[in-house]
C-alpha cells in the first residue's frame, strides 16, 4: 500500500462525511416525529392503531377540523409535519435512533413510544438532547419515580393504576376469590404488573393467597403449552395477566382451546386490544382493562369528543379504536393544548419552554376523559381506570363489555411525591374511591 | 401422578415442535455444511402461507376438516418454491466459496426475506385457529388438551421415521451419507453432489415450512415469526450434534422435557433451560451428543 | 503492489488526524455519533479480520461485544465507576479472560466449525442475561455519563466530542499495533496457517497456540469497541448488544471492508452505519432489505470489500495490474 492510496482513502471518507451533512429547516412547521411499532409483532395490536390514532387527530388538527374547543389550525397555528418512526429493534438502537431524530433529522417533538424497555431507556437521553418528548403508552412508572424529568412528558396514567383498579374490580365483582395467580411477560412491564397486582391484592383482599408458581415467559415467546397446563393444575381461581402484542392474542386461542377461561376467571389488563381484532373469537367472561378508559370500554360514552373520534376513526380505518389510537391519539391533542396555551401566555410562536411550561400539571378534557398531568413535578398524568367483562354483543354482531366499573385517578394512583410500591405497601393512604 | 403426566405430555408436545422446526436446519448442515440462517424465513413462510390458506379454505365453505390439506400444501408449496429458489439462485454459486460466506449469505436472505414478508402479508397478525376448533379437546391427567397439539407428536413421529427410513434403507439415503462422508471421494465417485444437495435444500426447507405451516394454527403469525425460531433450533441442533438426525431427536426430547420439567417445578429457572442444558454440553461435548465423526482434513 | 516502503502507519496517522480535526471542528453531532458508533464496531471488527486472514470467522463475538458493553454497564451500576480509564480497560480485560478460557476449547475446531461453536457460546451468554432480572433482562438497563481522571461535562456536545477523540486515538493505536503485529512473524503466520496448518507446524510454530492468541486478542478488540459503544449509547440490552444478530453486523461489516488493511474496518463500519441510517429514515417497512441487499452485493461483487474500491480508486486507471 502506498501513500497516495492512504490520503486518498482518508479523502473519499471526507467528502462523503460532508456531503451526508446538512439539512434545513422549514418555517412555520412543527417538525415532530411519531415512533410506534411499525413491524414486528407488536405492530398489528398496538403499533397501527396508534400510528392511526396520531395520523387522523394531526391531520384533524392541520385542518382545524376537531370538535371544539380544539378546533384552532395547528400547533399554535403552526402546520404539524408528521414523520412515522419504527419503535422496534431493541431498546439500544431506539437509543440510537432517538438521537438521530433530534440531532440530525430536527425534530422538535417526539410524540409516542408504546414499549416501557423504549421509555427508561430513552428518559435520561431526553434529557440530555433537551428536546421535548411526549411519551403516549408506555407503562412502567419506573420513567418518572426514578428521576426528576425535565423534558419528558406522559399524558396517561401508568401501570400501577391498571393493577390497582383490577383488585379493586375483582375485589368488587368477585368477592369469594380465594387464591391468585399470574403469567406475565419477564421484563419490566411484566415484572412491575405483578409486583403492583400482588401488593394491592394483599391490601384489598388480605385472605386471599397468591400462588408460588409464577409464569413468567419471555416475551414474544409465542407457545404457551405448558404454561397453560401448569396455570390448570394450579389451585387458584384467578390468573392476572399483562400480556399484551401478539402474545396476548395467541395466549388466548391457546387458552380457549383447552378450556382454560371455563375453568378459572382471568383478568387481562391490557384486553382490551384483543377484543375488536378476535371479534367472535374472543371468549366471554374475561375481565378486561384497556389501560384506562379507553377502546372498548368507553364505547358508550356519548360526549360530542369521543363520539367525533369513534366515527372518524370507523370511517377512516373501518374498525373501532383500541386503546393505543385513543392514547395516541391524546398525547398529540396535549401537545396541541400546550402549544395553543403557550402562544397565548406569550403573545406569539412559543419557545420549548414556554410550551412545556404549559403542559406542566395541564389539566384537559382528552377524547373520552379527563386528563390531570398531576404526578412526577407536572410531568405524568393520571386518569380514572375501567374495566368490564367480556360480553359478545350479538344484536349488532360486534364485541361488548358488560358490568363495566370506573374507578377514579385518585383511588388507583399514588399521590405526588409518592412511589408506586410505598403507596400500595404503606396501604394506599389518602385514596379517594 | 397427573403432574407428571401433564409433564411427560407438555415435554413430548414442545419436544416434537423443536424436532420439526430444526430437523431440516441439520439435514441441510449435514449433507451441505451450510447454516441456513435464512431458516427461520422457511418458517415464517410456512406459517404465514399456512395461515393465509386456511383462513382461504374456511371463507369458502369447505368445511375446517379439509384444513389440514392446506397446511400440507403450504409446506410444500413454500418449501419447494422458495428452496429452489433459494438453492438456484444463490447458494449454488456459493459452493466455490467459504462456507462461512455461504452462511452470511443466508443470514443477508434471512434479512430481505423479513422484510419481503411484510410487504408481501401486511403487519397484521394472521389467525387460523379453525383446525385447533374442529378437533376440540380432550381431559388426560386432570386437565384439558387440545387435540391440534397432540397430533403434532404424531407428525414429528412420522417425520422422523419417515427420514430415518429413507436415509437407511434407500438409494438416495446412502447416496447422501456417502456425500455426508465424504464430499470430494463421492464426487470422485461420480455421484452427482450437485443433485443430492439440490435435493437436500429442497427437503430441508420443506421441513422448515412445515414446522411454521403446523404451527400457525395454535398462535398468532406476526412479523419478526421467524427470529426465535432460528435460536431455539439452532440451540437443539449444537445439543444434538450438528448434523445428526438421531441428535435432533435427543437435543430436542432433551430441552422440551426439561422445559416442561421447570415450568411445572420450578417456574424461575424455565427460561435458563434450553440454554443451560446448552452451555453444559458444550463445555463438556463441543461437538454435541450425537456429532458425526470428522477428520480434521489438510 | 510494489515492493515499495510501507506507507500504512503514516497514511494510519494522518488519517486519523485528518478525522479527529474536523470532527472537533466542524462535523454536526449527529454525524459524530454515528463515528463513535461506527469507531466502536470497527475496534471489533478489527479483531474479526485478524482471525478471518487465518481463515476463520467467528458467528459469535458478540459473546465478546456484549461482555465488554455489560463490564461497563455494570461496573456503573453496581460500583458507581464511570471513569473511562478504568471501565473500559475493564471491559477488554474481561471479553480478554473470556477469550482465553473458551479458546482452549474452540481452538481446535476450524472453518464452519469454528463459526458454528463461537456461535453457541454467544447465545449461552445471551441467554442468561436475557433471563436475569438483575441484569436487567430483555430491557438491559442504563450507563452512567462517562467521567475522564474525574472530570465530567454536562454539556452533551463536550462529552461526545471527547469520546470521539478518544476513541479516534483509540482506534489510531490499535490499527498501528494490529498492523505491526500482522507484519511480525507471528503475525505473518496468519494467512499461513490458511494456507497449510501442517507445514506451519514443521516450521516448529503451534498452530493451536498462535490461533489461541489471536481469539484472545479479538475478543479483547471485541470487548473494547463493546465499551465504547455502551458509553455512547448509554444504555445496553441484549437484543443490541449480544444477539446472534449483533454478531451477524459484526461478520457483515468485516465482509464490507474486506482484509486489505487495518484502515479498511473504520471505513467500512461508517460506510454500514450510513447505508443503515438512510435506509431506516427513507424505507422504514424495508431497511432490512436494504441491508440484506448490499451484503448479498458485496459477497457477489465485491469480495475484497470496500477498500479494494479505494485502492482500485486511489490507483487510478493507469497503473491497473
Amino acid at each position: 500500500m502506498n501513500k497516495t492510496t492512504m490520503l486518498r482513502a482518508a479523502g473519499i471518507g471526507l467528502a462523503a462525511m460532508v456531503a451526508a451533512s446538512g439539512s434545513a429547516l422549514a418555517q412555520n412547521t412543527v417538525k415532530v416525529a411519531v415512533p410506534a411499532f411499525l413491524s414486528g409483532p407488536a405492530a398489528g395490536p398496538f403499533g397501527v392503531p396508534a400510528r392511526n390514532g396520531a395520523e387522523m387527530v394531526i391531520d384533524a388538527i392541520n385542518n382545524g377540523k376537531l370538535p371544539a374547543p380544539y378546533d384552532s389550525k395547528g400547533f399554535a397555528g403552526a402546520t404539524i409535519e408528521v414523520d412515522f418512526i419504527d419503535e422496534s429493534g431493541g431498546n439500544t438502537k431506539q437509543v440510537a435512533e432517538y438521537r438521530n431524530l433530534v440531532q440530525k433529522r430536527g425534530m422538535n417533538v417526539i410524540i409516542g413510544y408504546i414499549s416501557s424497555g423504549s421509555c427508561a431507556a430513552l428518559a435520561p437521553v431526553v434529557d440530555e438532547l433537551k428536546t421535548l418528548t411526549v411519551f403516549a403508552v408506555c407503562g412502567t412508572p419506573r420513567v418518572f419515580e426514578e428521576a426528576k424529568r425535565q423534558y419528558v412528558f406522559r399524558t396517561m396514567s401508568h401501570a400501577t393504576a391498571d393493577n390497582v383498579a383490577a383488585a379493586h374490580y375483582v375485589k368488587d365483582m368477585f368477592p369469594d376469590v380465594k387464591s391468585y395467580t399470574g403469567v406475565n411477560q419477564n421484563y419490566a412491564w411484566g415484572q412491575d404488573s405483578w409486583r403492583d397486582f400482588d401488593l394491592s391484592m394483599q391490601q384489598l383482599m388480605p385472605s386471599t393467597k397468591a400462588s408460588d408458581k409464577l409464569q413468567f415467559p419471555k416475551i414474544f415467546a409465542g407457545q404457551y403449552g405448558s404454561e397453560i397446563s401448569a396455570l390448570s393444575l394450579d389451585k387458584s381461581d384467578l390468573i392476572h395477566s399483562s400480556f399484551w402484542d401478539g402474545d396476548l392474542e395467541g395466549f388466548i386461542f391457546q387458552a380457549t382451546a383447552r378450556g382454560l377461561f371455563k375453568q378459572k376467571k382471568v383478568v387481562f389488563t391490557v384486553g382490551g386490544t384483543a377484543a375488536y381484532r378476535l371479534g367472535k373469537k374472543m371468549p366471554d367472561g374475561l375481565i378486561l382493562g384497556a389501560r384506562g378508559p379507553y377502546g372498548i370500554l368507553v364505547r358508550d360514552r356519548k360526549t360530542a369528543l369521543n363520539e367525533w373520534f369513534i366515527n372518524t376513526y370507523k370511517d377512516r380505518y373501518g374498525t373501532y379504536p383500541s386503546g393505543p389510537a385513543y392514547q395516541y391519539g391524546q398525547a398529540v391533542l396535549a401537545t396541541k393544548i400546550a402549544y395553543d396555551k403557550a402562544a397565548k401566555a406569550a403573545g406569539g410562536f412559543p419557545s420549548q419552554d414556554q410550551v412545556m411550561a404549559a403542559l406542566k400539571g395541564l389539566e384537559f378534557e382528552s377524547f373520552s376523559t379527563t386528563v390531570k398531568m398531576a404526578l412526577g413535578d407536572g410531568h405524568q398524568a393520571v386518569t380514572e381506570n375501567v374495566y368490564g367483562i367480556t360480553n359478545w354483543n350479538a344484536d349488532d354482531a360486534e364485541p361488548g363489555v358488560r358490568d363495566v366499573k370506573f374507578y377514579p385517578a385518585e383511588c388507583i394512583m399514588p399521590p405526588a411525591g409518592a412511589t408506586s410500591e410505598d403507596w400500595i405497601k404503606g396501604g394506599m393512604k389518602g385514596a379517594k374511591c | 401422578m397427573e403432574t407428571a403426566i401433564t409433564i411427560l405430555i407438555d415435554g413430548l408436545v414442545f419436544s416434537s415442535y423443536l424436532f420439526l422446526v430444526s430437523v431440516g436446519l441439520t439435514i441441510i448442515f449435514g449433507v451441505m455444511k451450510i447454516l441456513n440462517v435464512a431458516h427461520g424465513s422457511l418458517y415464517a413462510w410456512g406459517a404465514y402461507t399456512s395461515a393465509y390458506l386456511i383462513g382461504l379454505w374456511s371463507d369458502a365453505g369447505l368445511g375446517d376438516g379439509g384444513t389440514f390439506l392446506m397446511i400440507a400444501v403450504a409446506a410444500i408449496v413454500v418449501g419447494v418454491i422458495l428452496g429452489l429458489i433459494l438453492e438456484r439462485g444463490l447458494i449454488q454459486f456459493m459452493y466455490a466459496r467459504d462456507e462461512v460466506i455461504t452462511v452470511l449469505a443466508t443470514f443477508a436472505t434471512f434479512l430481505i426475506l423479513e422484510d419481503v414478508i411484510l410487504l408481501v402479508f401486511g403487519v397484521n397478525p394472521y389467525f387460523a385457529y379453525q383446525p385447533m376448533a374442529y378437533l376440540d379437546s380432550v381431559e388426560i391427567g386432570g386437565i384439558q388438551r387440545d387435540v391440534y397439539s397432540l397430533t403434532l407428536i404424531a407428525v414429528a413421529v412420522v417425520v422422523g421415521v419417515s427420514l430415518w427410513l429413507g436415509l437407511t434403507k434407500t438409494k438416495w439415503g446412502k447416496l447422501l451419507t456417502a456425500v455426508i462422508y465424504d464430499r470430494e471421494l463421492s464426487i470422485a465417485m461420480g455421484i452427482n453432489v450437485t443433485r443430492v444437495f439440490i435435493v437436500t435444500f429442497v427437503l430441508g426447507a420443506v421441513l422448515g415450512a412445515l414446522g411454521g405451516a403446523y404451527v400457525a394454527p395454535t398462535v398468532s403469525v406476526a412479523p419478526g415469526f421467524g427470529v426465535e425460531v432460528i435460536v431455539l433450533s439452532f440451540a437443539v441442533v449444537v445439543i444434538g450434534g450438528m448434523g445428526s438426525i438421531p441428535g435432533a431427536i435427543i437435543g430436542a426430547l432433551t430441552v422440551g422435557i426439561a422445559r416442561a420439567i421447570a415450568v411445572h417445578q420450578l417456574p424461575e429457572v424455565e427460561l435458563f433451560v434450553v440454554y443451560g442444558v446448552m452451555a453444559l454440553v458444550l463445555v463438556f461435548r463441543p461437538e454435541g451428543l450425537f456429532a458425526p465423526a470428522k477428520a480434521r482434513k489438510i | 503492489m510494489e515492493p515499495s516502503r510501507d506507507w500504512t502507519i503514516p497514511g494510519l496517522t494522518i488519517g486519523f488526524a485528518i478525522v479527529a480535526v474536523s470532527g472537533a471542528v466542524f462535523l454536526p453531532d449527529w454525524l459524530l455519533n454515528q463515528m463513535v458508533i461506527s469507531f466502536s464496531r470497527a475496534l471489533a471488527v478489527v479483531g474479526l479480520m485478524v482471525l478471518w486472514r487465518t481463515g476463520l470467522v467467528s458467528f459469535g463475538h458478540a459473546l465478546y461485544f456484549g461482555l465488554g458493553a455489560y463490564t461497563v454497564a455494570l461496573l456503573g451500576k453496581e460500583f458507581g465507576v464511570s471513569d473511562v480509564l478504568i471501565t473500559l480497560p475493564a471491559a477488554a480485560l474481561a471479553s480478554a479472560a473470556v477469550g482465553v478460557g473458551l479458546g482452549f476449547i474452540i481452538r481446535k475446531y476450524r472453518e464452519i466449525f469454528f463459526a458454528m461453536l463461537s456461535l453457541a457460546f454467544s447465545m449461552v451468554l445471551y441467554g442468561i442475561v436475557v433471563k436475569t432480572e438483575a441484569l436487567g433482562s430483555t430491557d438491559g438497563f442504563s450507563v452512567l455519563s462517562p467521567t475522564l481522571l474525574g472530570m465530567s461535562s454536562d454539556d452533551a456536545g463536550v462529552t461526545l466530542v471527547s469520546l470521539f477523540l478518544g476513541l479516534c486515538l483509540v482506534g489510531w493505536a490499535v490499527a498501528v499495533l494490529v498492523h505491526r503485529y500482522l507484519k511480525s512473524v507471528l503475525g505473518s503466520l496468519t494467512t499461513a496457517i490458511r494456507d497449510n496448518e501442517i507445514r506451519v507446524e514443521y516450521l516448529g510454530y503451534s498452530v493451536a497456540e498462535a490461533i489461541h492468541g489471536k481469539y484472545v486478542m479479538s475478543a479483547a478488540l471485541a470487548g473494547l469497541g463493546g465499551g465504547f459503544l455502551a458509553i455512547s449509547l448509554g444504555q445496553v440490552d441484549p437484543d443490541s448488544m449480544i444477539n446472534w444478530t449483533v454478531s451477524g453486523e459484526l461478520v457483515f461489516v468485516t465482509i464490507l471492508s474486506g482484509p486489505g488493511s487495518v484502515a479498511a474496518p473504520f471505513i467500512g463500519s461508517l460506510i454500514f452505519e450510513l447505508i443503515r441510517t438512510y435506509a431506516f429514515e427513507w424505507l422504514p417497512y424495508a431497511w432490512q432489505l436494504i441491508v440484506g441487499a448490499t451484503l448479498l452485493i458485496i459477497i457477489f461483487f465485491l469480495p475484497d470489500g470496500v477498500w479494494s474500491l479505494i485502492t482500485r480508486l486511489a490507483a487510478g486507471r493507469g497503473d491497473k495490474r
